[in-house]
C-alpha cells in the first residue's frame, strides 16, 4: 500500500533524477576524484551543448513536433560563417550571415510544418538532409572540417573562457535554459506553446495564430542550434560538419525524453531537459573514466533510457486518460 | 612499339649514310624510343577515385595529385563520395566492379568492409591501389605509412618525455580513432609493443574518438581531470587531434602534457604546431603519397603483367616536425586539391 503512495509521486523526471543521484553516489564510492570540483565541471561542461540543443528541441516537441535538422543547421551554419571568414570576411558579418542562415532554413521548415501541413518527422528529416547537402556541395566546399580562425577575437571566450572559475559553456547553457524558462513559463506566447502542443485544434478556436506559433518555435530551435555551434566551435576550435552523420540528434532527442518531456506535445519544462542531460553526462564521464570503449558507452546509455521508460511505464501505466492521440 | 622505333631509326641512319647527311632525319633519331611505348600504355585508362570521404584533406591531397597527371597522359579520372558511409562505399564499389574501369583507387574504411569486393575487382583485371588503410587483402599496391612502426615511432618519443628517466608521473593517454580502423589500429599496436616493454609507462586512458575532435576534446579532458599529472598523450590522427590539443590548451597544461600525433601535412597542421597544439607531429605528407599512387598506377600499367601479378606495399616517407620546422610553405592548402577534384 504504502509503496502504491510512493510510486503515485514518482514521474519520469523523479525517476531519472533519483537515477542520477545514484549513478552520482556509486562513481563516488568506486572512482577517485569524481566529486572533484574540476570533473564536476568538466562533467557538465562535456554536455553543456547537448543541453543547449536539448533546450531548442524542447520547444519544438512542446508544439507537438520535432525537429530532426537542429544538428544539421548548427553545423552548416557554423562552418559557413568561420570559412567566410577565412576567406576574408569580417567576424561579425561572417557570424551574421551563418545566423540569418540558421533562421532562414529554421524558418522555412516552420513554413513546411505550419502550413504545407508536412508532419514535422518528415519536413525535418528532408530538410536536415537538405541542409547538410546544400552545404557540402555549395558553401563548405573545402575539408569538411572547419578550423575555428585565429582572429575571432572574444568570441573564442564563448568556447573557451571562464566566469568566477566556471567554463563559459556552462553560463550559456545555464542561461539559455533561464531565458527559455522565462520564455515558457512567463510570456503569453510561452502558454501558446504549451496550448497548441496539448489541443491544437481548441487552441484555433480559442484564438491562437497557430500557424505563425509553429513557425516561431522553429526559429527559436534553429537560433539555439547556431548559439550549440558556436559554443562547439570555439571549444573545440573546429567545427566537424560530419557530426550530421552521427546520432547526435537521438542523443538531443535522448535528453528530452528521458527527462521526462512527452512527445506527443503540452507536457514538460526546461527542468526536464536540465535532468535528462544531467543523467548523460554523469553517465558518459564515470565510463570514459573508467576507460569504457564509446561503443560499449552506447550500449549502456541505451539500456539506461530503457530502463528509465520500463520504470515510467511500470509506475505510470497509460490507460485512455493519460494517453493522448499522438503519442509516439 | 619498341621495335618499330628502333626500326624508324635505322631506317633513317641508312637513308642519312646513302645520301650523305639530313638533318631533319636525324632528329628522329633522338627521339627517346621508349616514351611513345610508355605513353600508350597509359592513354584512354580509365580511374576510378573511391576513397571514404572526399570531404577531408588527405583525400583531397591525394585525388588532386593523381587527377592531375591522369588528365596530363590523356585519361580519364572520376571520382566517387560515399561521405564516410561504408555501405555507399561498398555499394559504390560494386557499381564500379561493374563498369570495369582500368585502375581503382580506394582506401578501406576498416579492414573487412571491403576485402571481399577489391579481390574480386583484381580478378577482373581492375588494377587496385590502396591507400592509407590496408584492408584484409593485398592488391597491386598499398599506399600509406608504415603505421605500426610509426606508432613504436611515437611511443619511443614518448619515452624520452615521459620514460623510466624522466622525472615526470610516467602517466600517457592514448586516444585511438576508429577502433578497427587500420590507420588506428596498427598505430596502437606499435605503441603497445614499446610500451608493453616499459612497464613504468602507465596508460591512464585508450579510448575511441571515432575521428571525432569534439569527442577526443571531451575524452582528454576527462583523462586530465582525473590524473592532473599527465605526462603525455599520443592521439593517432591530427585531424581529432585539434579536440585532444584544444582539451589539453583549455586545461593550462600546455607545458606539462607532451602531444605527439601524425597527419598529412595540411596547413591546419602547421597552424596546430605554431599556436602548440600539436607538441609534435609525424608528417606523411599526402601530396607525396598521391604521387606514390600515380608511380603505382603507372607502374603497373606499363609492365602489363595483368592486375594483382605484382603487389606491393608502398610505404610513405614520413617527417618528424615540430614548432622549429615550420616555415612558409612548410604546409599544403587542401583548398588548392580541392578545387582539382571537383
Amino acid at each position: 500500500m504504502r509503496l502504491q503512495v510512493v510510486a503515485r509521486h514518482l514521474n519520469q523526471e523523479k525517476i531519472v533524477f533519483l537515477l542520477t543521484v545514484a549513478l552520482v553516489i556509486a562513481f563516488a564510492a568506486l572512482l577517485p576524484n569524481f566529486l572533484d570540483r574540476g570533473n564536476l565541471l568538466s562533467l557538465v561542461r562535456s554536455v553543456a551543448v547537448l543541453g543547449v540543443l536539448g533546450l531548442g528541441m524542447l520547444i519544438v516537441v512542446l508544439g507537438r513536433g520535432i525537429d530532426l535538422s537542429l544538428v544539421a543547421i548548427m553545423a552548416i551554419s557554423v562552418a559557413w560563417s568561420m570559412q567566410l571568414i577565412h576567406q576574408g570576411l569580417p567576424v561579425y558579418a561572417a557570424l551574421a550571415l551563418g545566423l540569418v542562415f540558421a533562421v532562414g532554413i529554421a524558418f522555412f521548415t516552420g513554413i513546411l510544418v505550419a502550413y504545407a501541413e508536412i508532419p514535422p518527422l518528415f519536413a525535418t528529416l528532408a530538410m536536415s538532409t537538405f541542409v547538410y547537402g546544400f552545404g557540402r556541395a555549395h558553401l563548405i566546399t573545402g575539408t569538411d572540417v572547419v578550423y575555428m580562425p585565429q582572429n575571432m577575437g572574444w568570441i573564442v571566450g564563448l568556447g573557451q573562457g571562464k566566469l568566477i572559475g566556471i567554463p563559459m559553456p556552462i553560463v550559456i547553457a545555464a542561461l539559455a535554459a533561464f531565458v527559455i524558462f522565462l520564455f515558457l513559463r512567463f510570456t503569453k506566447l510561452g502558454s501558446y506553446v504549451y496550448a497548441i502542443g496539448d489541443n491544437l485544434a481548441a487552441s484555433r478556436i480559442s484564438g491562437i495564430s497557430v500557424r505563425p506559433m509553429l513557425v516561431l518555435q522553429y526559429v527559436l530551435a534553429g537560433v539555439i542550434a547556431f548559439v550549440a555551434g558556436v559554443l562547439t566551435a570555439t571549444s573545440v576550435e573546429a567545427m566537424n560538419t560530419r557530426i550530421v552523420n552521427s546520432n547526435m540528434i537521438y542523443d538531443v532527442i535522448l535528453v528530452v525524453v528521458l527527462g521526462g518531456v512527452g512527445l506527443s506535445g503540452g507536457r514538460g519544462n526546461v527542468r526536464n531537459v536540465i535532468v535528462g542531460t544531467l543523467l548523460i553526462g554523469v553517465l558518459m564521464n564515470g565510463m570514459t573514466i573508467m576507460d569504457i570503449q564509446y561503443t560499449v558507452q552506447n550500449v549502456i546509455k541505451s539500456l539506461i533510457l530503457l530502463l528509465a521508460i520500463v520504470i515510467d511505464s511500470v509506475v505510470n501505466p497509460r490507460d485512455e486518460q493519460t494517453g493522448q492521440q499522438g503519442d509516439i | 612499339m619498341r621495335s618499330n622505333g628502333f626500326l624508324k631509326a635505322a631506317a633513317a641512319a641508312l637513308v642519312a649514310l646513302s645520301i650523305g647527311g639530313a638533318p631533319a632525319k636525324a632528329a628522329d633519331a633522338t627521339n627517346d624510343p621508349y616514351r611513345q611505348g610508355a605513353l600508350e600504355s597509359l592513354k584512354g585508362k580509365k580511374i576510378a577515385y573511391l576513397p571514404i570521404s572526399i570531404g577531408f584533406d588527405l583525400a583531397q591531397a591525394w585525388g588532386g595529385v593523381v587527377k592531375t597527371e591522369a588528365e596530363r597522359y590523356g585519361m580519364s579520372f572520376s571520382s566517387q563520395d560515399p561521405n564516410w558511409n561504408t555501405d555507399a562505399m561498398a555499394q559504390g564499389m560494386t557499381a564500379l566492379i561493374a563498369e570495369k574501369p582500368d585502375v581503382i583507387v580506394t582506401q578501406n574504411p576498416d579492414m573487412q568492409s571491403l576485402a571481399r569486393l577489391l579481390k574480386q575487382a583484381t580478378s577482373q583485371g581492375i588494377v587496385v591501389v590502396q591507400l592509407n588503410m590496408q584492408g584484409a587483402v593485398q592488391t597491386d599496391a598499398f599506399v600509406g605509412p608504415d603505421f605500426i612502426a610509426m606508432g613504436e615511432q611515437s611511443a619511443n618519443m614518448m619515452l624520452k618525455k615521459c620514460g623510466a628517466d624522466t622525472k615526470t608521473s610516467h602517466k600517457v593517454a592514448i586516444v585511438q580513432g576508429v577502433l578497427t580502423g587500420g590507420v588506428s589500429f596498427y598505430q596502437v599496436q606499435g605503441m603497445m609493443k614499446v610500451f608493453n616493454a616499459h612497464p613504468e609507462i602507465k596508460i591512464v586512458s585508450s579510448q575511441a574518438a571515432d575521428w571525432d575532435a569534439s569527442k577526443a576534446r571531451a575524452i582528454t579532458e576527462t583523462a586530465l581531470q582525473q590524473n592532473p599529472d599527465l605526462c603525455g598523450v599520443i592521439d593517432v590522427w591530427d585531424g581529432q587531434g585539434i579536440g585532444t590539443g584544444a582539451a589539453i590548451k583549455q586545461a593550462g597544461k600546455q607545458d606539462q602534457v607532451y602531444f605527439i600525433t601524425s597527419g598529412g601535412g595540411a596547413q591546419s597542421m602547421c597552424d596546430g604546431l605554431m599556436n602548440g597544439t600539436y607538441s609534435a607531429v609525424i608528417n606523411y605528407d599526402a601530396p607525396g603519397m598521391g604521387r606514390d599512387a600515380w608511380t603505382a598506377i603507372s607502374t603497373a600499367l606499363q609492365n602489363k603483367q595483368g592486375a594483382g601479378a605484382i603487389k606491393t606495399q608502398m610505404y610513405s616517407p614520413t617527417r618528424l616536425m615540430t614548432k622549429e620546422d615550420v616555415k612558409a610553405g612548410t604546409c599544403w592548402d587542401p583548398q588548392q586539391y580541392a578545387k582539382i577534384l571537383r
